[in-house]
């Protein structure tokens, strides 16, 4: 009887202690975050007044919603722009980041070097360095009088042009090749994808590549059956931050249109309703992928 | 002698090639190929990342004459600084600079404090209702800081604690516009990327083995002092990291900088009007609303934004082994 009571006080102890480590989350969370999120979710449904020193939502139920979808000229747009937008540079994320850590892992000179290199986006592609370059307006039309002056001269143009005329030019091709014309945004965005790669391949134990090898299969064998199935929890990971990263990059059009209806229009029952829509479109997206993705993980352990 | 040896080695190894059959020569050819293939791609990679820091090197130190002068691509005829003077003016750079360092350092030492305290009561104590704790930090990951920032923007400009103000003074107190608010959101886990870095600092703490921990609860070291003695040491790699990541990124940042501290110089804010204060700046001095010349104005933007950054590549030639080998070392997994 004492005995147990004693060990109750301890783990009581314990679970005060872990309590109070994690009491800073807890009120952050709570003052922070709970009430905010309800009041957001709350005003999307009203009409907010606002005043010298008043606030007042007043409830109007679905208006701004369906302001939001059908007479905002240009939400719509922006949301299955940026929406598809995602999914395609998510992927190429993905598949590049994996190419390159690939690369990365094996044995060269100047490994060090290139590391670094490849990681310096991640300083160079972060918050209003990032919207400055690809939304400077100066910047398209000067790329636009290059490349109309340099036409034709470009490798990926010229191959473009082959393709098309030999006929294979499907929308599929159209991506990819938009895809290769923007690889500078894809490498600039995939520098901690890199990183979890490369932490997930130097984990995978030297003696399973050697048996296999031995057992008489090829790198390439080697790759889709050892390497593949061994990071492949490692692919959960890094594609919930890539479409999280994409979503909140703050060059992203729906982010920009929610900025400036609550900061210049002061319409913040809109700018609650538009964001609540993104959020929940989004959140499924992320939702239904990576259950789809859970569902191929292989767990060594 | 050196010679000799090598044609010594030749010979041998034309005979072992002879004696494998051709596989030695093959596999040979095969890595040297590999190895020229990875040092064609890594290199157009690597320049493909560079080259744009490189264009804006060169560009901010052309004269306007040069940047017409389609003779010039890379290196300027009239080398100058003038950029440089009129693009830290603009953006009041030098008090820029320190606000920024000021607010970014004491942002980064209050987020990792808070988080390291949290990710190590989730990564070692048991207590309940601890899943849904946990769950609560994934959900603030994914939640975007757009979704609620309406909200959190009334909040704070009728801030109030259960009515106290309210009672006291007779009305709320507008926080907006000053410092305040952001460091009471970071003071509690909700400041950029928190979030993150109580994912990563928890999967750190949960790597470390407990018994350094146990054998000081055995001597009789209290919780905290076992923390502070014998964890914190441990997990210095992951703290600098994280400490690194915070520091950047809030210097870089502007979604909360614009939300919480409008009213502070930052070298972040001022670069995003850069060319507004621009056109501002020559109109003053002409007196006439003119537009600037596309090719002038981007010139002006990218020395701003090299000067900008240039603390930051400054600060990572000192750090990269940090940023770069102790997230490795985390091992994150789901």
């Amino acid at each position: 009887m004492n005995k147990k009571h004693k060990l109750a006080g301890l783990q009581k102890r314990k679970a005060i202690a872990g309590y109070m480590f994690i009491s800073p989350f807890i009120i952050g969370f709570l003052v922070f975050m709970v009430k905010p999120f309800f009041q957001s979710l709350y005003m999307s449904f009203c009409e907010v007044q606002l005043g010298s020193s008043l606030f007042k939502p007043v409830w109007q139920g679905l208006v701004n919603y369906k302001f939001a979808f059908t007479v905002d000229p240009e939400y719509n747009r922006l949301l299955v722009e940026e929406i598809s937008r995602m999914m395609i540079y998510s992927l190429a994320i993905m598949v590049f980041s994996f190419f390159v850590a690939l690369i990365l892992n094996q044995n060269f000179k100047g490994r060090a070097l290139v590391r670094a290199v490849f990681f310096l986006p991640v300083i160079l592609s972060s918050g209003v360095i990032l919207g400055l370059e690809s939304n400077n307006q100066l910047m398209a039309t000067l790329a636009q009088q290059v490349e109309l002056s340099a036409e034709n001269v470009s490798i990926t143009d010229a191959l473009e042009n082959i393709l098309m005329t030999a006929g294979v030019g499907t929308r599929a091709f159209e991506t990819v090749f938009e895809i290769i014309d923007n690889i500078y945004d894809v490498a600039i965005a995939s520098g901690i994808q890199i990183i979890i790669y490369l932490s997930g391949l130097q984990t995978i134990p030297k003696s399973m590549y050697e048996a296999a090898q031995i057992e008489g299969c090829t790198k390439w064998e080697s790759l889709w059956k050892i390497t593949f199935p061994m990071i492949s929890s490692l692919f959960l990971v890094n594609w919930i931050y890539t479409v999280i990263d994409f979503c909140m990059r703050s060059d992203n059009g729906v982010i920009e249109k929610i900025q400036e209806v609550m900061i210049d229009q002061m319409n913040y029952g809109l700018a609650s309703a538009m964001s609540w829509i993104y959020f929940v479109i989004v959140l499924a997206f992320v939702g239904i992928t990576s259950g789809l993705i859970s569902k191929g993980v292989y767990y060594y352990e | 002698m050196s010679k000799k040896n090598k044609a010594k080695t030749f010979e041998n190894f034309r005979e072992r090639n002879k004696k494998s059959g051709g596989y030695l020569l093959k596999k040979r050819i095969m890595e040297y190929g590999v190895s020229i293939a990875r040092f064609i791609l890594l290199f157009g990679m690597c320049f493909m990342i560079l080259q744009p820091i490189l264009n804006k090197i060169s560009v901010s130190f052309m004269t306007e004459s040069d940047l017409y002068n389609p003779i010039v691509i890379s290196i300027p005829e009239h080398f100058t600084t003038e950029n440089y003077r009129l693009a830290a003016e603009l953006m009041n750079y030098k008090k820029g600079i320190v606000n920024s360092f000021v607010i970014s350092l004491t942002i980064a030492i209050l987020q990792i404090g808070v988080c390291t305290l949290v990710g190590y009561g989730f990564a070692r104590f048991e207590f309940p209702l601890k899943k849904l704790w946990f769950a609560c930090v994934i959900l603030v990951i994914l939640i975007p800081p757009q979704t609620i920032s309406s909200s959190l923007h009334l909040h704070f400009k009728f801030f109030d604690i259960l009515g106290l103000f309210k009672l006291l003074k007779g009305d709320t107190i507008n926080l907006r516009g000053s410092v305040i608010p952001y460091y009471l959101l970071s003071a509690g886990c909700m400041g950029l990327k928190n979030g993150l870095y109580i994912y990563m600092i928890r999967q750190f703490f949960r790597n470390i083995p407990s018994d350094m921990e146990e054998a000081a609860y055995v001597d009789g070291c209290g919780t905290l002092k076992t923390f502070f003695l014998i964890m914190l040491p441990e997990a210095k790699p992951i703290i600098t990291s994280c400490f690194l990541f915070s520091f950047v990124w809030q210097w870089t940042d502007g979604f909360y900088s614009r939300m919480f501290l409008g009213n502070t110089t930052l070298v972040s804010l001022s670069l995003s009007r850069i060319v507004d204060s621009l056109g501002a700046y020559i109109q003053r001095l002409t007196g006439v609303k003119t537009t600037i010349s596309i090719a002038y104005s981007n010139c002006i933007l990218a020395t701003g934004t090299l000067m900008i950054i240039l603390p930051l590549i400054i600060l990572y030639l000192f750090a990269q082994r940090q940023f770069v080998e102790s997230i490795s070392s985390t091992g994150i997994k789901m």
